[in-house]
Order: structure tokens, then C-alpha cells, then sequence
């Protein structure tokens, strides 16, 4: 069956408070939103991250390998967060996109693996 | 024999491509496949004749052009299907699901069309490419003479299209009417081309006859399945109703010689009024239900003027109010300039060309009837030396011959 990553993006200076009342609304329609894919056997992954500042950029060139502080991309949207699939076809990872986008309060982008 | 295979290539690609694209699941195989029967058909037809059922003979020989060439192709991945067996159930059904599909192959379906215009009106796809799509795999209609509708660069037109078959191929969509909650939104693009279909085969782009009826007639027929799909869409029917009244005039359109007649000039007894009054009973019908939408708007225009026993009967301060509130739904610098023409032919020449120039013409310099309608402005306005620039500016954008013939004339008679 095709394969679908769902990401949540924020703005770059997005963090999260677990302590706060919003956070753990959101939470909790996350989880709950988890628990359906996981019932329909649409879930294959997922995972939230932890802020864009945390990443770390790997290059590789003529066999050396070297490191600069991240993200990659220099955008004032950053990924968030993403939900890896499983679907019979566009629509209804569409229709998994709108719960995903409700859950997180955010818009959320879908995107087909290849294969 | 070239143009009797052109006849079956305009009445049945847009058909077969709809119905092949079900079948294999895949735009661009059915296209190939599509024009690859089409160029077998151009080698035997002219030795063997033309089939009973042409279109049934491409969509076979298409069919079976994409099976041998789906068997090459799995013979190549051969060894990827057979490692992929063994992680299935191997006394399951045939892992390629495209072969599966084709073997229980049906004749055309008759939703096909639509099921293809309602996956083109994907909200997923960007907006500006959900039309041309349509156009390009329904109606059959060159990538050029989409860009001339859209008023678009045809480079920048062919890569809308190409992105957007792209898209839906990447993204595993599926080929289905959208259940009723989705209907609605896909409406307006699937209207939109329709339409388009309508007005091309109105008055085609290129080529020298004036109207290309197959379109036309393909373009009813799909009105007519849509309004029969979703009867509660107004937009719908007023769609279904200005095609049936512009059609209504098609006889008068033009001479026995195949030149054009104009509306102020056509012999209205010879309008089609079985068609004039069903058009205006859908008319009647969507506007009772007080949603007015730009379809149903300009039906309504279409039902004014096949009121008119004569030209000059028209009710014209009707269509001016008509024209606006049709730009109050669509600002289209196209409205107003028909509304122009009205406001001409109400208070005279001078005013019409004075409402044509507050047009913002910027858009409408490359669009051929803002040139030939001020001509005709400027020639009732005595502005002799203005009307023949203005002519020779339409002349060079007509692209169909007898539109061309008649701009010529008129330029003539000046």
C-alpha cells in the first residue's frame, strides 16, 4: 500500500511547554489521533521533535565527513513533527492529513514516498 | 481518409483516453497507448475502411498495445516481482494489479468522462492546471490552443500540465466520482471545463470551418450527465442552459457558404426553439432557487436575446444589468468588454467605445475579440483610420479561417 509522510510545521521559534494547558491539549488529540491510525492499521511511524535549533548538519565529501551546527534549510518554517502512512490512495491519506492538521492545530504537509 | 481519421481522432480520443486511464490506472500509458492505436488505425483504415465502431476499435487497440507493452515491461522487472511473490501470499492474486485490471477489462463506461474531469478538479492540483488538464485529456485539444484560451505562453501551459499529471501520478490518486461531501468543491473546475469545451467547439481555435460540433455536442452531453449527477447544483444547470441557448443559434451562425453570420444579423426563425425552450425552463429552474452564479447569469443573458423577435427588439438596458452583476460575480475584463458592446448598441458607438476604454486593455491586447468588437465600434463611430488598425489587429490573431474570412470582409467594406 502507498506510504505518506504527514509533517507538522511551525515557526522556527515554535517550542513547547508540556506544563502549559495548550500543550497538553494538543497532547492529548495527538495521541488520541495516533491511537486511530494505529486501529485502522494506517500507522507505520510518527514522531515529534524537539526544535529545529537541536539540529546538527552532516556532509559528506571525498570521504571526509564534517559537521555544522543546523537546521539545513534556512526557512522560518521548520518541520515539527511527522507522521509516516499508510493508504490506499491520496484521498485517504488526505482524509488522515485533516485529522493530523485538527489534532496539531497546525497545517500539515503530505507528501507520497517513492515505491 | 485523413480527415475522416481527423473526425474520429476530435469524437472519440477525449472517450478512449478516459476509459484507458480507468483501465490501466495511469495518464500517460493511456495516452501513449491512445496515439499509438491512433497512428495503427491511420496505416489500415485506408486499405481496410473505417470500422462500424471507431471508437471501440482505438479503445481495443489501445487496450491491448498497453497490455504487450505492461508484459514486456514486467518481464524486465521480472525478477523484482518474483522476489516480491515470495513476501506475498503465493497462491494470492497476481501482485501487478495493473494486469489484474485488465483482464476483467468492460466496455466504455459512460461516467468514465466525468469520473476523469472530477480526478483533473483535484483540490490537490493547483488551480490554474485543473482546466487546462481536462481540456488537454478530454477534449483533445492541442497544448497551444490551451494557452490561446488561457491567454498563457504555451511553454508555461505545457509545463502546467505536465506538473500536474506528475502530481497525480506520485500520488497514487484515485480514479472515482468523489463522494457527495467532496462534490461541491470540485464543481467550479469541472464547470469551468466544460465550458471551455463548449466554447472551443463554439468557435475553434484553428482550422477552417467555423464550429467543430463534435465538441460542442460532447460538451451537452456532459452537461447533461452532470446536471443528471448532481440535480441540486444551480451553477450546474445554468451551465447545461447556456450551452443549450447558445446552441440554439448555431443554424443561423452561419451561410450555406460556411461564412459567419453575426447575431445582430442571423434570421432568427431559423434558431432551434426546441432547444430555446428547454433552455429557458433550466433557466427558470436554477434561477428560482436564489444561488445566482456566473452560469446561470449568463444563461440568463443567453434567454434574453432569444426573446428578441428581432435585433433591435433586444432588450438591452436587460443585458447591461445583467453584464453587471456578472462582473460583480466575475471582474473579468472579458465582461466587460461584451458589456461594452451592449452599452453600444443602447446608447450608441461613442459611449460603448468610451466604456471600452476604461477597460484595463493590458490582459485583452492578445485577445482577438477586444480588437474585432472595438473595429466594429470605431467603423459605427465614422472612425475610419482607427477601425482599419483595429481591424488588422484581429485579422493577425484569428486563428480560424472563416472568423479570419469574415474580418477581412468587413475591413473591406470600410
Amino acid at each position: 500500500m502507498p506510504q505518506y509522510l504527514i509533517s507538522v510545521w511551525h515557526d522556527d521559534t515554535f517550542e513547547v511547554d508540556f506544563s502549559t494547558p495548550d500543550a497538553q491539549r494538543l497532547a492529548a488529540q495527538v495521541g488520541a489521533f495516533n491511537h486511530d491510525l494505529q486501529q485502522a492499521g494506517a500507522w507505520v511511524f510518527a514522531a515529534g521533535l524537539h526544535p529545529a535549533s537541536s539540529a546538527t548538519v552532516v556532509r559528506s565529501s571525498g570521504g571526509e565527513v564534517s559537521m555544522t551546527d543546523g537546521p539545513y534549510a534556512e526557512t522560518k518554517e521548520q518541520m515539527g513533527g511527522f507522521w509516516v502512512i499508510e493508504a490506499a490512495d491520496l484521498d485517504g491519506a488526505l482524509e488522515w492529513a485533516g485529522k493530523a492538521a485538527a489534532a496539531c492545530e497546525g497545517p500539515v504537509e503530505v507528501r507520497p514516498a517513492q515505491g | 481518409m485523413t480527415d475522416a481519421l481527423d473526425e474520429v481522432f476530435r469524437r472519440e480520443a477525449g472517450r478512449c483516453t478516459a476509459t484507458l486511464i480507468r483501465v490501466l490506472g495511469d495518464i500517460d500509458l493511456a495516452q501513449d497507448a491512445v496515439a499509438e492505436a491512433f497512428t495503427i488505425a491511420a496505416q489500415r483504415w485506408p486499405k481496410t475502411g473505417i470500422p462500424p465502431n471507431p471508437g471501440g476499435w482505438i479503445t481495443t487497440t489501445a487496450r491491448n498495445r498497453a497490455i504487450d507493452r505492461l508484459r514486456r515491461e514486467s518481464t524486465r522487472a521480472g525478477r523484482h516481482l518474483a522476489a516480491h511473490r515470495l513476501h506475498t501470499d503465493s497462491m494470492g492474486p497476481d501482485p501487478n494489479p495493473q494486469l489484474d485490471r485488465l483482464d476483467d477489462f468492460v466496455d466504455v463506461v459512460a461516467d468514465d468522462q466525468l469520473r476523469l474531469m472530477f480526478l483533473c478538479a483535484h483540490p490537490a492540483l493547483a488551480a490554474d492546471a485543473q482546466v487546462p488538464l481536462i481540456l488537454r485529456l478530454l477534449a483533445g485539444l492541442e497544448t497551444g490552443e490551451i494557452a490561446r484560451a488561457f491567454l498563457v505562453p504555451e511553454a508555461t501551459m505545457a509545463q502546467r500540465i505536465v506538473r500536474a499529471k506528475r502530481k497525480l501520478h506520485d500520488n497514487h490518486t484515485s480514479y472515482r466520482i468523489p463522494g457527495a461531501t467532496e462534490l461541491p468543491d470540485r464543481l467550479t473546475a469541472v464547470l469551468a471545463a466544460i465550458y471551455l469545451i463548449y466554447t472551443e467547439g463554439h468557435t475553434a481555435t484553428s482550422g477552417q470551418s467555423l464550429t467543430r460540433t463534435d465538441l460542442s455536442s460532447e460538451a451537452v452531453r456532459l452537461g447533461r450527465t452532470l446536471v443528471e449527477l448532481m440535480p441540486d447544483a444551480p451553477e450546474g444547470v445554468g451551465l447545461l442552459a447556456l450551452m443549450l441557448l447558445s446552441e440554439s443559434r448555431r443554424p443561423a451562425r452561419s451561410n450555406p457558404d460556411g461564412t459567419m453570420v453575426r447575431l445582430a444579423d442571423q434570421d432568427r426563425s431559423r434558431w432551434d426553439q426546441a432547444l430555446i425552450i428547454e433552455g429557458h425552463q433550466l433557466v427558470r429552474a436554477c434561477l428560482r432557487r436564489g444561488q445566482p452564479g456566473p452560469f446561470q447569469v449568463q444563461a440568463a443573458l443567453a434567454a434574453v436575446h432569444a426573446d428578441a423577435p428581432t435585433a433591435e427588439a433586444t432588450d438591452w438596458s436587460q443585458i447591461i444589468a445583467l453584464y453587471d452583476q456578472l462582473y460583480a460575480l466575475r471582474p473579468h475584463p472579458v465582461v466587460a468588454l461584451n458589456r461594452s458592446v451592449a452599452v453600444a448598441e443602447l446608447h450608441g458607438p461613442a459611449e460603448g467605445l468610451a466604456a471600452l476604454a476604461a477597460i484595463d486593455s493590458g490582459t485583452l491586447d492578445t485577445y482577438q475579440p477586444y480588437h474585432a468588437a472595438r473595429a466594429d465600434l470605431l467603423t459605427r463611430a465614422g472612425r475610419r483610420h482607427e477601425a482599419l488598425g483595429a481591424y488588422d489587429r484581429a485579422i493577425e490573431l484569428t486563428t480560424n479561417a472563416v472568423e479570419r474570412a469574415f474580418l477581412v470582409r468587413q475591413r473591406a467594406a470600410l
